[in-house]
């Protein structure tokens, strides 16, 4: 018996200290967490106000001799994907990398093309980075290691850098995949299309009721108010292929931008709860472990009792 | 004078959200207005100077650099990489941006993307400045 109390001591002990650890964990995300979510919130403006323009540009859209403007005829697809530079925050990492796969497959069943070289990724954070080297996915650049660290002059240089390649036809598609910080408790992964600008008007179709700042009140004409948009035509100076060449890398990186704000805030509010979570089945753990051991106690005093009464009626 | 709706956003938030009269700012063809009643209208910015003229006439001026200007049905959106109104440029911060750029310059011996880096900077603290007088 007084074997079996000792071993239920050391657990007991061991699990009170990873509760020590998840808790402080869970201090340091949502200390974080707060400043990561200001920053998130700082840059939701300009993110929608960007992504409405592109697609209003893209709807209205009748002039494709730019190269970002027109459909493109490559079907390789490069991901951004932004993902966590550690672990220990719930499904956050592998949600995201499941979303990507769903993507991916069904792009590939449309096609026939060979599964695997079918897409190239640019990954930021360590995660996806790992990830993408253990399953041997061509990786754009390296370069981009740590999302915590990266700052808008980064995300202009990730633009760049894709644009080039873009242009230089490496592949025909860019697709923004993170996670989007919908609330403190629910992240949900996403992934946007970037280029080409055709690819824009997709989402809007699925997507009708997800930006209903303006399509609320519009409700059935929706369909009839896009054709009639097509008809507005846009005035592109000095000409649109030039306006593109000068603004699609601002977007992009923009674009970029507003992802990593908001999945460094998915990341840590991930973290949170799954620390928070942690953190409460240690305690609930402790308690049932408390108990067996007073349990313990309790049965070796009594065997005591027993024996020492045993032996005085002996004596006796 | 009739106004239109005017947004001005930039990585760092939304900085103006309202009505205005009158948008002039630098493209990269040159300065540019926008008046109410603009027809569908998209371009890229370039650097200079830019200033807004408010429903009550007041002016407010700023540093626009890099990004894009646009019109759809009535609605401007200016969205900048950089946009500091004049109040809030640092002219200290701009002057010693200025001066290291140059420095930089003078050396010998820079690859192109330092050199570009730096013009690139001087430029920024120049117009800054400019606007700052």
């Amino acid at each position: 018996m007084a074997a079996n109390m000792k071993a239920v001591k050391l657990r007991i002990k061991s699990v009170e200290s990873t509760m020590q650890i998840t808790k402080a964990m869970e201090l340091v995300a949502s200390s974080k967490l707060r400043r990561a979510k200001e920053r998130s919130d700082q840059c939701r403006p300009y993110f929608r106000e960007l992504h409405q323009t592109l697609v209003d540009i893209a709807e209205g859209n009748t002039d494709f001799s730019s190269v970002y403007a027109k459909p493109s005829a490559n079907e390789r697809c490069c991901y951004v994907v932004i993902a966590g530079d550690r672990g220990l925050a719930g499904g956050y990492n592998s949600n995201i990398f499941k979303k990507l796969e769903a993507a991916a497959q069904s792009a590939d069943s449309t096609e026939t093309t060979a599964p695997e070289s079918n897409y190239v990724v640019l990954p930021i954070g360590k995660k996806a980075v790992e990830y993408f080297q253990r399953r041997h996915v061509e990786i754009l650049t390296e370069d981009f290691v740590t999302v915590a660290d990266i700052s808008v002059a980064d995300c202009f240089e990730i633009a760049r850098l894709l644009c080039r390649q873009y242009r230089e036809g490496r592949f025909g598609h860019i697709e923004l995949c993170y996670t989007e910080f919908v609330s403190m408790l629910s992240q949900r992964p996403e992934i946007y299309p970037m280029l080409p600008l055709t690819d824009l008007e997709r989402p809007m179709e699925t997507g009708a009721d997800a930006e209903p700042k303006d399509g609320a009140s519009q409700g059935m004409d929706s369909v009839g108010e896009r054709k009639k948009s097509v008809r507005d035509l846009i005035l592109y100076e000095p000409d649109s292929s030039e306006v593109f060449d000068a603004i699609v890398p601002e977007y992009l990186g923009g674009f970029i931008y507003g992802g990593v704000c908001d999945a460094l805030a998915s990341e840590l509010a991930a973290r949170r709860n799954a620390m928070e979570a942690a953190t409460s089945n240690a305690e609930e753990m402790i308690e049932k472990l408390n108990l067996s051991y007073n349990r313990a106690r309790q049965s070796s005093i009594t065997t005591e009792i027993t024996e020492i009464v045993a032996g005085a009626e002996g004596v006796g | 004078m009739s106004s239109f709706p005017l947004r001005i956003g930039t990585p760092d938030g939304l900085l103006f959200e309202g009505n205005a009269e009158r948008i002039v700012c630098r493209t990269i063809t040159g300065d540019l207005a926008i008046l109410a009643g603009h027809c569908n209208y998209c371009t890229a910015i370039g650097m200079g100077e830019a200033h807004v003229v408010l429903e009550d006439g007041t002016t407010r001026y700023a540093a626009c650099i890099g990004g894009m200007l646009s019109v759809m049905n009535g609605t401007c959106r200016v969205l900048a990489t950089t946009w500091e109104w004049k109040e809030d440029i640092d002219k200290n911060r701009a002057e010693a941006a200025k001066k290291r750029a140059e420095e930089r310059l003078a050396r010998q011996g820079l690859t192109d993307q330092e050199y570009a880096n730096a013009t690139a900077k001087l430029q920024r603290a120049l117009v800054r400045l400019s606007v700052k007088q």
